[in-house]
């Protein structure tokens, strides 16, 4: 089958970006949508010429690495997968697919497909963490967890920081993703003691780096690969309401 | 190359103890002095970066993905082993070490084994405190299942996402260092040259991949932790870009690189369905613990599995290993499945693969079970396949997934050069020739969190601190030669991609020197090698330019290496005259096909040595001796 593509290329940061068309793409309905990329990009290559740049490194679904929005959709059409694991079988032949990078302010575009999101990272830094001093921990079965809330806090632990949920949402919010981090360790009594200190750090450091604030839109739950729900931001909410009115940590 | 193991004496048991003991200590009011600079975020390199850091050492911590958080740890699946007996099944740290040895096929040294299985149980504890939710019964307390090569169950895991529930520990552990300033980190920074001072490692030559700036770095010591060499095969389960690169710049270096030969190749993958494949995907271990491997007893039976009746399948692992079944080592579990397609039992058509079956496990546990054990991989293997493991079985075939050859490292990791050491799957040191299941986390974890930390303090003690010569010559030089490459590249202005030469590349390897070795097929392959390399060189197109993000060159780079790299492998497996592990040469082999160890000859790990630029490496050998697990021949039968 063959189809047509419109990917977004961009120099850099501050260059201004335009859609390139490829037209009459080869493609077998096996393959991932990356694979179709590589081809495109070999093919760019034996003629001299840059290819289409894109991060990617697991090709299945866990690194967080890939993504884009494809017709409009982080990670393309079909729920509950990243960009990796979609494969040309999704589309029709003679289809025209549109490509472009993650779009917010607080990820600004590194080049063609590939965005900056190192401000993820900051967030994590801020207090996405528990302190816990190599070689200082008890014995692991020391304290036991109730399987409802070990299962809970995995759920929200199982976010790989991909940003589908800020490019879904209308403000660009990262609360789903700050949500996730607070929920996975505010579940757990090992996340007791910096729970609400740990809230309230990520948040403001959304803020810094320029996310927009959420408003219940409930994008970033349907974008999410990881089928992360809206239930953790009411969740954090709900300790930043403690946290702010003193509440907590006495 | 003076190959001194440093391996302490004694008894086995307080062999760390006493090592511990003995080696010198930094001043806790000195360490802040001291800089030490850490490649790689897996677990190897986050848990030491993390604990460096909490000692009081000022750390640089680089990776070439966007975020630590993508290092290539993140896509274990089945899990972690360590010997908490928590099942009271008579597990121990001796049995978790006899177990190393044994399914490493006495190739690997034993006070290393020891201290890892010993140092397992801390792993385990330091990790849950941070927050990593391994999987727990109802009564709270944490759950483990069973993998190859051992008949108790020691692996703590987190769903099918292990690696990334611990990999996000270790990098939030990195990451509160980071927000307190201990560790500076550099992302989207790949290592292109190590840096020697009077020969000790005293920097590193860094290429910026978006800016494209070529940058030197100097510390006090250098630390890799930059994962394994898998790639060299092309197709394989590990991420894209995971590469030889830093090992190979520090093998140039005059660091010892051993065994590159004991490749591990994963008998459950999801097998080739095409020429555009990129990778292969990786279905867990975990998953023989309930799911049965047959073929059709029938040569060519191409009927659909459901309608091949019981008589005349063949489990074939059940029978021929009666004791060990479907959980036999990984090496083993591979060859047999290449014997079976061999011989004509494939079940896919036109290519290569075997069934995995759930049938009996969803009858005798329910879909809830199942689901909740193996959903997630479930999903993706219908992802990828279309086909639902619910209602087919799964198709599955060997890949190469993990090497266990790396650089040659002494008991405190160090490699054979001074100051310069590696941890993780980039070291050679716990797994011999082949690796278990859920044992490659747990070293990592072990050398990051537990071993690297303490044993740098005796190299850097003897040091004087805050060593930032980056004017030395020895980093022009380096900075020279890296450049030099880049710009070579960049000038070739061929008329194919790197990645072409890289599956060229990965097909040679493959053929040559994959689950089965000759001296014939290892004698091909190091024909081909040399004369691929030569017409990578003058036809591979890099577009663009050195001076900004080229990811063109950051492949050409990576396949460049592999090329080099890639002929000392099959040399290695050429020289190594038996088979052991991973490595079997179909020369050697008992009349039943079961692999033949030649101890008198090759017990040793094979070292080799950089000679320069078109010479042939040497090849050194550290002698092993076992006292503690007896050689044996293997046997799970
Ligand atoms: C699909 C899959 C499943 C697995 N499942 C299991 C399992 O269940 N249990 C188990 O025990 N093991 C498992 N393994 C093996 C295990 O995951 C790896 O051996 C282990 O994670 C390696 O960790 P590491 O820290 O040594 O290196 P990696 O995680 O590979 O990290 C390498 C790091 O080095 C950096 N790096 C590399 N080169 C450079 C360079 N030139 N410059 C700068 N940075 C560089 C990278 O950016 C990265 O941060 C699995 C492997 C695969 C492929
Ligand atoms: S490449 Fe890792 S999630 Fe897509």
């Amino acid at each position: 089958m063959k189809v047509n593509l419109r990917i977004w290329r961009q120099k850099g940061p501050d260059a201004p970006g335009a859609f390139q068309d490829f037209s009459g793409v080869e493609v077998v309905p096996e393959m991932s949508f990356l694979e179709m990329l590589d081809e495109v990009n070999r093919d760019l290559e034996a003629k001299g010429q840059e290819p289409v740049v894109f991060d990617s490194d697991c090709r299945e679904g866990i690194c967080g690495s890939c993504g884009a929005v494809v017709d409009g959709t982080a990670h393309g059409p079909g729920r509950q997968q990243t960009l990796c694991q979609l494969h040309m079988r999704s589309f029709q032949d003679g289809d025209t697919i549109t490509v472009e990078p993650w779009r917010a302010a607080a990820f600004p575009v590194v080049r063609d497909l590939m965005v900056d999101r190192s401000a993820f990272d900051r967030i994590i830094q801020a207090g996405g963490y528990v302190t816990a001093r190599t070689g200082s921990a008890p014995d692991a079965n020391a304290v036991p967890i109730g399987k409802p809330e070990a299962d809970a806090a995995f759920d929200a632990a199982t976010c790989i920081g991909c940003g589908a949920c800020v490019a879904a949402c209308p403000n660009a919010s990262a609360m789903l993703f700050v949500s996730a981090k607070s929920g996975h360790l505010g579940l757990l009594p090992q996340g007791q003691p910096q729970r609400y200190s740990r809230a309230e750090a990520m948040v403001q450091t959304m803020d810094g780096e320029g996310f927009g604030g959420c408003s219940n839109h409930g994008e970033c739950e349907a974008a999410c690969p990881k089928g992360i729900g809206v239930s953790y931001i009411a969740r954090l909410n709900r300790d930043l309401l403690r946290a702010a009115s003193g509440a907590a940590s006495k | 190359m003076k190959l001194d193991s440093r391996a302490p004496d004694g008894p086995i048991e307080t062999a760390w103890d006493r090592h511990r003991q003995a080696i010198r200590l930094v001043n806790p009011a000195n360490k802040r002095k001291y800089h030490v600079i850490v490649v790689g975020t897996g677990l190897a390199g986050a848990s030491a970066a993390a604990t460096l850091a909490q000692l009081g050492y000022n750390v640089s911590s680089f990776c070439f993905q966007d975020s630590p958080r993508r290092a290539h740890s993140i896509a274990a699946q089945g899990g972690i082993n360590a010997a908490k007996n928590y099942q009271n099944d008579g597990d121990s740290v001796f049995r978790l070490f006899y177990d190393t040895v044994k399914g490493g096929d006495f190739r690997a040294r034993e006070q290393n084994v020891y201290r890892l299985a010993q140092v397992s149980v801390n792993i385990i504890d330091q990790c849950v405190a941070q927050g990593v939710p391994f999987a727990r019964d109802y009564g709270g307390l944490l759950a483990n299942r069973s993998f190859g090569g051992a008949l108790v169950s020691r692996t703590f895991y987190a769903r099918g996402q292990t690696g990334q529930q611990l990999l996000l520990g270790a990098y939030q552990a990195l990451s509160e260092q980071v927000g307190a300033g201990k560790v500076k980190l550099h992302s989207r920074t790949e290592l292109l040259d190590v840096v020697l001072v009077d020969g000790k490692a005293k920097g590193i030559i860094t290429r910026d991949l978006v800016t494209g700036e070529v940058k030197r770095w100097a510390a006090d010591a250098v630390v890799l932790a930059t994962g394994g060499y898998g790639n060299v095969f092309y197709l394989s389960t590990n991420a894209k870009g995971c590469n030889v690169t830093a090992t190979w710049r520090a093998y140039k270096k005059g660091a010892g690189f051993a065994n590159p030969c004991f490749t591990q190749i994963h008998p459950t993958c999801i097998p080739v369905m095409g020429e555009h494949q990129s990778k292969l995907t990786l279905m867990s271990e975990s998953l023989r613990n309930d799911g049965r491997v047959w073929v059709p007893k029938q040569p060519g039976d191409m009927r659909r599995p459901r309608d091949i009746p019981e008589a005349e399948r063949d489990y074939y692992l059940e029978r021929i290993y009666p004791t060990f079944g479907n959980l036999v080592p990984r090496d083993v579990a591979s060859r047999a499945a290449k014997r079976m397609v061999d011989e004509g039992h494939s079940v896919v058509a036109g290519g290569a693969g075997v069934y995995l079956d759930f049938r009996d496990a969803i009858k005798r546990l329910g879909h809830d079970v199942v689901s909740d054990r193996y959903g997630n991989l479930f999903d993706m293997y219908e992802r990828i396949t279309g086909d639902s493991p619910y209602e087919t079985p799964m198709r599955i075939y060997p890949a190469s997934h993990y090497t266990m050859g790396g650089l040659w490292v002494d008991y405190n990791l160090m490699t054979s050069v001074s100051g310069l050491y590696a941890i993780g799957e980039a070291n050679f040191s716990d797994h011999g020739a082949n690796r278990l299941g859920a044992s490659a986390l747990m070293q990592g974890l072990a050398d990051g969190y537990f071993v690297l930390p303490y044993t740098i303090g005796d190299f850097l003690a003897g040091e004087k601190a805050g060593f930032n010569d980056t004017a030395h010559a020895a980093f022009d030089e380096a900075e020279r030669n890296v450049k030099g490459q880049v710009d070579r590249l960049l000038g070739i202005k061929g008329k194919t991609s790197a990645d072409v030469f890289h599956r060229r590349l990965g097909k040679i390897v493959w053929d040559g020197c994959g689950m089965a070795r000759t001296k014939e097929s290892l004698g091909k392959a190091l024909t081909e090698i040399p004369a691929l390399r030569e017409e990578f060189w003058s036809d591979v197109s890099v577009p663009g330019t050195g001076a900004d993000l080229n990811q063109s060159l950051e492949r050409a780079g990576r396949v460049a290496d592999f090329l080099e790299f890639a002929e000392v492998l099959c040399r290695d497996a050429l020289t190594r005259e038996e088979s052991c592990g991973g490595h079997f040469r179909e020369e050697h082999q008992h009349p039943d096909g079961e692999a033949r160890r030649d101890d008198v000859n090759f017990q040793h790990g094979a070292v080799w040595g950089y000679e320069g630029e078109g010479n042939a490496p040497t090849r050194h050998t550290e002698p092993l001796d076992f006292r503690y697990v007896h050689p044996s021949t293997r046997s799970y039968k």
